[in-house]
């Protein structure tokens, strides 16, 4: 039974769901509805869940003295300022918590992913080369693609714009429409598995 | 020697870089902006759109790309309100609220407009494609109050306004998932709303099918497509600034590519000899 009732539930949310699809009147598109009401209300409680495991990982890495634990206190100081901030003067323009994101927040996540850059001209120095065809093509196409998107592009040469909008229009569309395509069937087969309780992995166990 | 060169301390390479971004910064030498179509398509959507229209703005974003999607938000932002159309925003990312938010207030005292009257930010809801779709059939009942707590019912510019039918437009500013691909899949596909984009350079190339097959009127993007759209508002922010930086940036990554494979195959060369 325990394996037994979700999977009736996933069956049959699934095939209601396939159906209002195509026939969005009632009472397909009551249950849909009713459906995505549900779904808000049990993300919110894995959002909890998630924040539950959270802390309860970092409690567990303090006690334990772990590596980087000291990290760990940061963290959760963070967490719960976060929150107290958030709760009692609230979110708005101005507040405590505004404060926090603006002052903390966006430029420690803004300096994250700037450092991608460096690590991508380390790579491309590194690992980047022309070692058969199908490489040197790739690798012509980005250096076209990476000079003709920035405005030095058309000082090097006034059509390399073109160039590199002639790429992401036809060569990368195609590349990008195949590979959709793909993950669309293997959307649908992989869902009609589940609806048909074939697949079962996403109920964890064995 | 060719070893050594292939080894070169990647700090070395990080420094080249640092320096050739910030001398760009410091003395920028303002490189002439060509405008793209993907861009130029949703600045004119915008632009039919009649007085009062509305629009619906969703920041799908976080501060980690920040700098490639704040600067064209507040150009499209900056756009609706001096053609004097209504927004109405939300995020799907937690953070895009407040990113959001802080793009509509700098816009609004440009502009003279006020919130609940002209904007409105009705916050964030976990649950990315329901929410999506939630909207799209009952706007109230996923969105009670605004992303301060306040009851929409007491906003004069969501009198009326029950699900996106109003909604002349659709617009999201996307780092990621949720974004795009389900603003496209729902508000477009299922419920024929008009989507536009701006997103991050890393995942524009996925969405040039949607353009192409019309299902996106327009898609604004990286940071060259935020500075297309400063140039097409005519009022150049940090993206335009930031032209010259990526522009030797990139020169600078290019230059690596070609530097190690002229070494990659000098070796090659060596050793077969």
């Amino acid at each position: 039974m325990k394996r037994q009732i979700p999977l009736i539930i996933t069956s049959i949310v699934g095939v209601v769901m396939v159906v209002q699809y195509f026939i969005p009147r009632q009472p397909f598109a009551g249950l849909f509805d009713t459906f995505n009401r549900w779904f808000l209300i049990i993300a919110v409680f894995a959002l909890l869940l998630g924040l539950m495991n959270l802390v309860r990982l970092h409690v567990q890495k303090l006690r334990r003295r772990k590596e980087g634990w000291g990290y760990s206190i940061i963290l959760l100081c963070g967490l719960v300022a976060t929150i107290l901030t958030g709760a009692v003067w609230g979110i708005g323009t101005g507040s405590p918590f505004d404060y926090i994101f603006v002052n903390m927040q966006q430029p420690m996540g803004a300096t994250m992913f700037a450092l991608l850059a460096f690590f991508i001209a380390s790579a491309s120095f590194r690992a980047f080369r022309a070692r058969n065809v199908d490489a040197t093509l790739l690798l012509i196409a980005a250096v076209v693609v990476m000079l003709g998107r920035v405005p030095i592009g058309s000082l090097i040469w006034n059509k390399l714009p073109t160039v590199a909008e002639w790429i992401m229009f036809y060569p990368n569309m195609a590349g990008q429409r195949a590979i959709m395509i793909g993950i669309a069937l293997g959307t649908v087969s992989y869902s009609l598995r589940v609806i048909l309780g074939i697949e079962r992995t996403y109920l964890g166990g064995e | 020697m060719l070893d050594k060169l292939l080894k070169t301390d990647r700090r070395i390479i990080f420094a080249i870089l640092a320096v050739v971004v910030i001398i760009a910064i410091l003395f920028p030498v303002g490189l002439a902006i060509q405008v793209s179509e993907p861009a130029r398509r949703l600045y004119r959507e915008i632009e039919s759109l009649a007085p009062g229209s509305y629009v619906f703005l969703s920041f799908d974003y976080d501060p980690a790309s920040m700098a490639e999607l704040d600067p064209m938000a507040l150009s499209v932002i900056r756009q609706c309100f001096r053609e004097d159309l209504k927004i109405v925003s939300l995020g799907l990312w937690p953070q895009g609220v407040l990113l959001g938010e802080a793009n509509l207030e700098k816009a609004a005292e440009e502009y003279g407009k006020e919130y609940g009257v002209d904007f409105v930010n009705l916050g964030y809801k976990t649950g990315g494609i329901v929410v999506i779709s939630g909207i799209s059939t009952d706007l109230r009942n996923v969105f009670p109050q605004d992303y301060t707590g306040r009851d929409i019912d007491e906003l004069p510019i969501l009198n009326g306004i029950d699900n996106l039918e109003p909604f002349k437009l659709v617009v999201t500013f996307s780092a990621g998932d949720p974004g795009v691909r389900h603003w496209v899949m729902i508000a477009q596909a299922r419920y024929g709303k008009k989507v536009g984009c701006g997103s991050t350079a890393v995942q524009a190339p996925a969405f040039y099918p949607y353009l192409q097959s019309g299902q996106l009127v327009g898609l604004v993007g990286g940071m060259k497509g935020a500075a297309e759209y400063e140039q097409l508002i005519k009022l150049p922010g940090l993206a335009t600034a930031g032209m010259d930086a990526q522009s030797f940036a990139h020169a600078v990554i290019v230059f690596f590519i070609v530097f190690g494979n002229a070494i990659f195959f000098l070796k090659k060369r060596s050793n077969s000899r």
